[in-house]
């Protein structure tokens, strides 16, 4: 009794549950405010940087929005409004650079872009003059990646299922620890050791086919660890109404636990391949580069986008070779996205359902 | 169809620990069987060694006999999946596979153990959820999603995947805690008809459950925390819930503890 008598006498008499609010529209009233007032001290300063502007302009946010809640709201929710606009402001920080490049880049590979471009390689083009186009690279980088995950996608699927369903003591602990090293490997490393083994140790030249081994060795840590988080997902319940049926452990990893992990599975192995889509060291050292069209990965130089960008760039180096190194740039982030978007498709697609 | 099993000396590992010791009991074909006792006495362990899903967890191990008829489930040469074959399982809370269909979920036995032709899918189809009392609810919509039902729709299609692949013998695991008082009538309902045809083995919380459901009882009790869990008494359901013969048992039914 004496218990609930203090804890009753402790409570503040009077207090209301209602307290003064900032209306809803407040934090974009102030957002928008605090950018004019960043912009207007930054032109009156005369700073030349818009990056200081911005950042001026987010301070300002912070430091406006603390302080208006503080005196109308009071100290816990201005802390909490604090933290909402520290959100706010890193997550358009982590956007600015992602929207910036993307938008450069199509405005500069815009122009370029075309069916000539497309479809033509470099051969016979002058290097100090217009024309030409990345059919070349776009087959080679299609042929390479495509090889390297023919390769990466299987055995990296294999290795997951391995570690989940059936990998138990030492073994496991190495493969684990190994696939972990290799997710850290550089792309300059693989590249050289394909280039040691495969190309000088047993002879090969350069060729796609090669490119794509050292693509492969930086792709299947990927693969095994998007893999194993999926397969990891499926609930043990699935596996043990599988066997209660008498269904062999194989057929049930195959028709039960796979089918049920496809949609993370293929996502993880799609990302795998944006990812490595982008690679140029391993390229540069074992593909070569060619400035003609060769449709067999397995003989000779080939072309890649990465690589081609490269070449335009630093070796053609004029405006001619700027201009074509941002129409290839453009075509290699569309691919990569279309990348991203088939897989989100298939993810959304072959999701187990529950609807009615 | 229905078999009896005989277990005898059995006692189930997990790792280094003793879940169960020296268990023996007959288990009568054509009739239910009910386990009940407090929580950790071992009853959902001995049930899984019954057809060998015990072992499917990392480091598990059974010693002893379990007879099916006369075939010691337990000899060397016996392939677990052959035993799960006959001695089908339903679990605690309801597992349809969330990739397939109704009908797909129901002959999801059949079909990974390579039957094929659509006639006879069919009528296993309608068949099972017949038996399992769910063919009304659902005979309209059996291209949609299992995941998509009640609790208890679940649960009914669960059995109707047990029954479909006609095992002689069926385990069921706790199969009505995670339902509402009318999908376990619903369950109870079944089990009392689904006796007819299958030794039915059932693990339950409920003691009025055990008393609806079953003719014989079994009691587990464990001697403390850490402790394997032991078999107190088999007996007619009547006599366990009247007059049962071992202190302890009375003392767990009337509620004195667990």
């Amino acid at each position: 009794m004496t218990v609930t008598a203090v804890v009753e006498d402790s409570r503040p008499v009077g207090r209301s549950l209602t307290a003064n609010r900032l209306p809803k529209w407040a934090p974009a009233a102030v957002a928008v405010g605090s950018i004019a007032l960043g912009c207007g001290i930054g032109a009156a300063a005369g700073l030349a940087s818009h990056l200081q502007w911005g950042l001026l302009s987010a301070a300002l946010f912070l430091l406006i929005s603390y302080g208006l809640s503080a005196r109308v709201e009071g100290r816990r929710q201005a802390k909490d409004r604090f933290a909402t606009s520290v959100v706010w402001v890193a997550f358009i920080l982590a956007v600015v650079p992602l929207v910036a490049l993307t938008v450069y880049t199509v405005q500069q590979g815009m122009d370029v872009v075309n069916g000539n471009f497309l479809s033509h390689s470099m051969k016979g083009v002058l290097q100090s003059g217009p024309g030409g186009g990345i059919y070349h690279a776009l087959i080679g980088t299609l042929e390479q990646v495509g090889l390297a995950t023919a390769i990466a996608a299987p055995i990296g699927l294999l290795t997951a299922v391995y570690l989940v369903e059936y990998g138990r003591g030492k073994l496991a602990k190495a493969v684990t620890f190994f696939v972990d090293v290799m997710t850290g490997i550089p792309s300059i490393v693989a590249g050289l050791f394909i280039l040691s083994v495969w190309n000088l140790a047993l002879g090969f030249g350069y060729s796609g086919f090669s490119g794509s081994l050292a693509l492969a060795i930086l792709m299947m840590p990927v693969v095994v660890r998007s893999t194993e988080e999926m397969l990891k997902l499926v609930p043990n319940e699935l596996r043990e109404a599988s066997y209660a049926l008498g269904v062999p452990k194989w057929k049930t990893i195959l028709r039960i636990v796979l089918p049920t992990a496809i949609g993370g599975i293929t996502t993880g192995v799609m990302l795998a391949v944006a990812r490595i889509t982008g690679e140029t060291a391993p390229v540069m050292m074992l593909v070569f580069g060619a400035d003609y069209i060769n449709n067999n990965p397995f003989d000779g130089p080939q072309q890649s986008l990465p690589m081609y960008i490269w070449t335009q760039y630093s070796q053609v180096n004029n405006d001619f070779g700027y201009a074509r190194a941002w129409g290839a740039a453009l075509v290699l982030i569309a691919f990569v996205m279309g990348l991203n978007l088939v897989a989100r498709g298939i993810a959304r697609w072959r999701s187990p359902k529950s609807g009615h | 169809m229905a078999k009896r099993i005989d277990v005898s000396g059995l006692s189930a590992f997990y790792g280094t620990t003793k879940a169960i010791e020296d268990i023996s009991m007959s288990i009568e074909p054509r009739s239910v069987t009910a386990f009940i006792g407090p929580s950790g006495c071992g009853k959902s362990t001995f049930l899984r060694t019954l057809n060998r899903m015990h072992e499917v967890i990392p480091n598990a191990r059974v010693e002893g006999k379990v007879l099916l008829d006369d075939e010691n489930l337990y000899a060397a040469n016996v392939d677990p999946v052959a035993v799960r074959r006959s001695i089908g399982m339903v679990f605690q809370r309801p597992n349809p596979f969330p990739t397939m269909s109704i009908y797909d979920n129901v002959i999801a036995g059949l079909r990974l153990a390579g039957v094929k032709k659509k006639s006879v899918l069919d009528d296993v189809v309608e068949r099972s959820l017949k038996g399992a009392n769910l063919w009304n609810e659902v005979h309209t919509r059996l291209n949609k999603p299992g995941a998509g039902l009640s609790g208890g729709q679940q649960q009914r299609l669960c059995i109707a995947r047990a029954i479909a692949v006609e095992p002689e013998v069926l385990l069921m695991d706790e199969p009505c805690s995670a339902l509402d008082p009318i999908s376990t009538l619903a369950i109870e309902d079944l089990i009392g008809e689904l006796k007819s045809q299958f030794t039915i083995v059932i693990v339950t919380h409920n003691m009025q459950q055990a008393a609806r459901v079953s003719d014989r009882t079994a009691f587990f009790n464990l001697a403390g925390v850490g402790q394997p869990g032991k078999l107190i008494e088999l007996d007619d359901t009547q006599r366990i819930f009247s007059n049962p013969s071992v202190q302890a048992t009375e003392d767990y039914i009337s509620g004195r503890f667990g």
